[in-house]
């Protein structure tokens, strides 16, 4: 009981206690939610009532004032369209290109910082300056550094190779790839464009710091004793990797793996500020289908649909993940 | 109080794990070669943004490229302040403009925060937990998903374009409800009967004693929520439309799509824009991947 016993007036019977306590209680309440009220406003309008009202707006015709009522006719009409499987297909591969990757270069880097050497804080500091920048900024670095007269450009010319067009260029990686053989791949097997390759090579290098740090965090929470007694039996590095880092880790794989996923299928800023979307739209993803669709072409029901849909592949994907290989994790670790 | 939590939490993520691998110095080589070619491949872009805002535009594209500018040019830095092409607020303003959201949004946060997460973590009042839950389950949601409705709201309140609606929505945050409330639960409760006995109400034992106690949640909050606030792009381009209203990161943004940019000019506009926050991030640095670290560890 949170009511300090001390400020019930003692002359009180246990009767007028109690009701005392119960007055206390209901001025505790009113005085809570007067102290919520600042928060709760904000976050009810922008936040709760928002979602209900994004399926209210979804529902209709809504250009830019409510129009026609449709039902669920815009989400029928965007399961079939196929800017939106497109857009699914370049999202699912900007995941595929960068969070795998992401997650194996933080561990190593995680690994190689939790040994004790001096001054290895300096470089934990370098590998997490990128999550600090803005995107903004920081795209437009990689924006120049991939321009076709660019400094990447400059630097495969200068190694003697015909140089790609980076982020102009539409054609699929695998295709690229297979080009000087004389492979013609079909066409579904091109894979993403080399724009969404580098605008991933980007990423990879803006959120390795974020996962580095997490993987410390969890690297030091693995208790000293049971590397000492693996040390006593024998084990060799990769063993202790193997049978006792990597097992205990797992949660905090888990949770990287997680927090990526969603990240990847809500990025925007870099994807904006790269390529827009373009060439030809290979880059453009679900999160910036919804922008375009929304604050350029001014379809707003059709658009908050669509972010609907994003939604709810954000939440079966988490769910899987949770599903899938949340159990792995507690079958490992527990 | 608050030097305790931070040794608490300091120590084992500064040093590390191990010492199993190091008995050998010679071992240290590998891992220190690694670790600085990695730390080359993150730092060269930075490298390379510095080194080409004090390039000509000719030497920029020069093929083959120069390294080190042959004439340090300081003048990019002035032509891209004062915002060659249509912009007439230039980048003074939307610095202006930056600061004074961020530090609104940081201070209107903080007080939201630190008002409902001692609700929260101290008082018993009745429907705690369904307000509690309410408010979790606003967190499955992402931003994209209340783009258009937020945007919608804002254009009836009459609010597009102005400072209110890149102010006001993000003056609360669940992130740092939560936060608070986790940082406050921690302290003992016999300091609320100590206060009682002097005679404070929970207003008083709030701001008195509380606050600051809580003073490294608070200024964990206050960091993200700066930095979130410094950076980003998406609401601002949506609800601004004016020169004059911009903030930094979406006048950058028209800088950089802009046909005819000079790059060198851009990367002197990159440079200024990441400088303030990076020289926040090597003052505050503890804060910022302790916080990192915590947030990661609870999951």
């Amino acid at each position: 009981m949170a009511i300090a016993p001390v400020l019930v007036p003692t002359a009180l019977g246990s009767r007028g206690g109690s009701s005392s306590r119960r007055r206390r209680y209901w001025r505790t309440t009113a005085l809570a939610y007067l102290f919520l009220l600042p928060a709760v406003v904000v976050i009810a309008v922008f936040h709760f009532f928002a979602i209900g009202f994004a399926f209210y707006i979804s529902l209709f015709n809504w250009k830019v004032i409510r129009g026609a009522f449709l039902a669920l006719t815009n989400y029928t009409v965007i399961l079939q369209d196929s800017d939106f499987h497109q857009a699914l297909v370049t999202t699912i591969w900007y995941a595929v290109l960068t969070v795998p990757i992401s997650i194996i270069l933080a561990l190593v880097a995680a690994l190689l910082l939790s040994r004790n050497l001096r001054g290895v804080a300096v470089y934990r500091t370098l590998f997490f300056i990128p999550y600090v920048t803005s995107t903004v900024a920081a795209a437009a670095v990689w924006r120049v550094i991939f321009r076709p007269d660019g400094a990447i450009s400059g630097f495969w010319k200068w190694a003697g190779a015909p140089s790609p067009q980076w982020l102009n260029e539409p054609r699929g990686i695998f295709q690229l790839v297979l080009q000087p053989f004389g492979i013609v791949p079909p066409a579904w097997a091109d894979g993403p464009s080399l724009a969404l390759f580098c605008i991933a090579v980007m990423s990879i290098w803006y959120s390795q710091g974020f996962d580095t740090v997490v993987f410390l965090a969890g690297l030091t929470a693995i208790p000293k004793e049971l590397y000492e007694a693996a040390r006593l039996d024998g084990a060799s590095e990769g063993q202790v990797f193997r049978y006792l880092t990597w097992p205990l880790l797992m949660p905090t794989t888990f949770f990287i793996l997680v927090i990526s996923v969603i990240g990847s299928f809500k990025a925007f800023n870099q994807i904006y500020i790269m390529t827009g979307g373009g060439p030809a739209g290979t880059t453009t993803t679900v999160a910036l289908l919804v922008y375009n669709q929304a604050f350029r072409y001014g379809h707003l029901g059709y658009a908050s649909s669509l972010a609907f849909i994003l939604f709810a592949i954000i939440l079966g994907l988490t769910l899987v993940q949770f599903r899938v290989v949340g159990r792995g994790v507690r079958a490992a670790s527990g | 109080m608050a030097s305790t939590t931070q040794t608490r939490q300091l120590p084992a993520i500064r040093t590390g794990t191990t010492t199993r691998h190091t008995r050998h110095p010679l071992r240290a080589v590998p891992v220190y070669s690694a670790l600085t070619v990695g730390g080359i491949l993150v730092a060269l872009p930075f490298i390379w943004m510095v080194l080409t805002s004090f390039k000509t535009q000719f030497e920029a594209l020069a093929y083959p490229p120069t390294f080190l500018p042959s004439v340090w040019h300081l003048s990019n830095y002035a032509d891209a302040w004062k915002l060659p092409g249509p912009w007439p607020g230039g980048f003074a303003r939307y610095f202006v403009n930056t600061i004074f959201i961020a530090s609104a949004t940081t201070a209107g946060s903080i007080i939201t925060s630190v008002l409902a997460g001692y609700t929260f973590a101290k008082m018993e009042f009745f429907g705690r937990n369904v307000v509690f839950m309410c408010l979790l389950a606003t967190l499955m949601v992402p931003f994209e998903a209340m783009l258009v409705p937020d945007f919608v709201i804002v254009k009836s309140l009459h609010w597009y374009d102005t400072y209110q609606a890149l102010i006001v929505p993000w003056l609360a945050s669940v992130f740092g409800i939560f936060l608070l409330r986790q940082t406050i639960s921690t302290l003992p409760n016999e300091l609320w009967d100590a206060a009682q006995l002097d005679g404070l109400g929970h207003a008083g034992y709030l701001y008195r004693v509380v606050a600051p106690l809580s003073l490294p949640g608070i200024l964990t909050l206050a960091l993200f929520g700066f930095l979130e606030s410094w950076n980003s792009l998406l609401w601002p381009l949506i609800v601004t439309s004016s020169d004059t209203m911009r903030p930094l990161q979406v006048g950058l943004s028209f800088f950089i799509t802009e046909n005819g940019t000079q790059i060198s000019q851009l990367m002197a506009a990159a440079t200024f824009t990441i400088a303030p926050i990076l020289v926040l991030f090597l003052v505050a640095q503890r804060q910022f991947i302790e916080g990192i670290a915590r947030a990661g560890l609870k999951g």
